[in-house]
């Protein structure tokens, strides 16, 4: 366990060190290369442990998502909308939401493979879209393509498409309806009782 | 027999599809009441028999023997996928999808092995909605079936008029043999869903709007082969901090250096020829403050490739009461 903990350390600490100079493929890969490699070990969180996915997940996958990106893209023309701790509310519980949500699709990984496609971008580009196939024998492939930028901390992701599916304008909808019913604070108050509900839920199933 | 249900069910939505007014602010969604309805209702038998029965099946049956009936069903399909491949103009995709048919249903046995994605020939996913799409027919509303759930105007007619002709089990003799393999279908079907059914209900506020916006979503993908051009995106926010300036962009429009960059290449993809489909709902689509006030917004308001007012609505879903019609009085 502690090994374990180590290693993820001394992993993170080097893909932040050089996440400056690598590629955003090259960085997406060597992130799925880690937790695959992680995930295929380990026997909890094969066995479904949800906690322990998390933390994975926690110290793997997220430093190098852009929440704050995202809870704007998701929120489009009602972003501005927002005051500064409205935004930063709404940053915390979607940013739990997705979290949610990607740490249960990785709890259901498999054997699937992972191939990138050539990226397609400049050389001055500061936002491309890495594009990969999931493969499972047996099944049709399926997209998952991650829209990232060039930050000043290196590259992050902000957006990820799923079969043509954006995890995140997929709620685009859902909050115009709510700001529209209830105002913004409506919107934060129904994401905060999603995230708890989603809490009990995976408390229960734990237990 | 069970055709002939489904056929009858849809009759009755679709009669009911007259009396309503457009009650949703949502321009792919003037029938969201309904919508609204019908979708509770397959929420209801699925949680109440679907779901249950694909659960026992895949807790029963052991992963070897379940991929087996995925993949027999699949390989079943591919003879329909190449159709639509070739009625798109895609031939070489067409034709390794008869490739495909023709490796599992021998080497694979009967087609319980996909050897022939191991050999390097990819399962596709086509049907005759996407082939219309693809012919430049715009979608339609957004309705969902009963039972079958989500689909639009374009895509329910393709299923119910032209899919089924296409599907080999309509052609098994026997009935009930071929309703017991409809019902494995559907069951095996359901089940390989149940991961991805769960991700979607926890992952969503307003479940009904999330499985709209992804269907809309993943119609557009496949009918551009997962080369979904990008769409200038007005609600996008450059500036991400917050706090930071957040200013909407009032045109709309991203710079053109990047529209070039993000459009303007050559497809690399199993299309054999450049793509040019009608304009899908888009799903991240320009909301001008017009098409987002209170009062309804008028239809037309983002001018899809066919204009989707009441109009057109209903003289397609009478087009497709057309197509049920002679559908049900078939045998």
């Amino acid at each position: 366990m502690i090994k374990l903990f180590l290693a993820l350390c001394f992993s993170l600490l080097a893909t932040t060190a050089g996440a400056q100079d690598v590629a955003p493929d090259a960085l997406v890969k060597s992130i799925s290369d880690d937790v695959i490699g992680i995930i295929k070990q380990d026997k909890d969180i094969k066995a479904g442990n949800r906690a322990k996915i998390n933390e994975l997940v926690d110290a793997k996958v997220l430093p190098h998502f852009d929440f704050a990106r995202m809870t704007a893209l998701a929120m489009g023309r009602n972003w501005p909308k927002a005051n500064a701790a409205q935004q930063k509310a709404l940053i915390t519980e979607f940013r739990a939401l997705l979290v949610h949500t990607y740490s249960g699709a990785l709890s259901t990984y498999k054997n699937e493979t992972i191939e990138f496609k050539p990226l397609r971008a400049a050389a001055g580009d500061t936002e491309v879209t890495v594009r990969t196939q999931v493969k499972r024998p047996g099944s049709e492939a399926v997209s998952i393509d991650y829209g990232m930028e060039k930050l000043p901390a290196g590259w992050k992701v902000y957006d990820v498409v799923v079969g043509g599916v954006s995890l995140v304008t997929n709620y685009r909808e859902t909050f115009n309806a709510e700001i529209r019913d209830s105002g913004v604070d409506g919107l934060i108050k129904s994401l905060a009782s999603k995230n708890r509900s989603l809490e009990t839920q995976a408390g229960t199933k734990s237990k | 027999m069970l055709r002939r249900i489904f056929g009858l069910l849809l009759l009755v939505a679709l009669g009911g599809l007259g009396g309503c007014a457009t009650t949703g602010v949502n321009p792919d969604d003037p029938l969201e009441r309904y919508n609204r309805a019908m979708f509770n209702f397959n929420d209801s038998v699925d949680k109440a028999i679907i779901k249950p029965v694909a659960s026992g099946y895949k807790a029963v049956m052991p992963e070897v023997a379940r991929t087996g009936v995925t993949n027999f069903f699949s390989n079943l399909g591919d003879i329909w996928v190449g159709i639509n491949n070739i009625l798109q103009g895609k031939v070489g995709a067409g034709v390794r999808d008869f490739g495909r048919f023709a490796i599992n249903t021998t080497a694979g046995i009967l087609g319980l092995f996909d050897v022939a994605s191991s050999a390097g020939l990819e399962k596709h996913n086509e049907d005759f909605g996407q082939t219309l799409g693809r012919w430049g027919m715009g979608s339609g509303a957004y309705v969902v079936l009963p039972i079958l759930g989500p689909s639009s105007v374009r895509d329910a007619f393709s299923l119910l008029a032209v899919d089924w002709h296409g599907d080999p089990l309509w052609y098994v003799g026997n009935v009930p043999t071929r309703n017991e393999l409809y019902v494995v279908r559907v069951v095996d079907q359901r089940a390989n869903l149940l991961d991805a059914g769960q991700l979607a209900e926890d992952a969503a506020l307003d479940h009904y709007s999330y499985v709209r916006s992804a269907y809309l979503q993943r119609r557009r993908s496949l009918i551009y082969d997962g080369e979904t051009p990008r769409e200038p995106d007005p609600d996008r926010t450059s500036k991400s901090a917050p706090g930071a300036e957040l200013a909407a962009q009032p045109g709309g429009e991203l710079p053109p250096a990047r529209l070039v960059t993000e459009r303007g290449e050559p497809v690399i993809s199993a299309a054999d020829e450049p793509l040019t489909p009608a304009r899908e709902f888009s799903a991240v689509r320009a909301q001008s403050p017009a098409a987002m006030d209170p009062a309804p917004a008028g239809l037309g308001s983002y001018a899809p490739a066919i204009p989707v007012n009441e109009d057109a609505v209903l003289a397609v879903s009478s087009q497709m009461r057309a197509g049920i019609d002679s559908a049900v009085v078939r045998p």
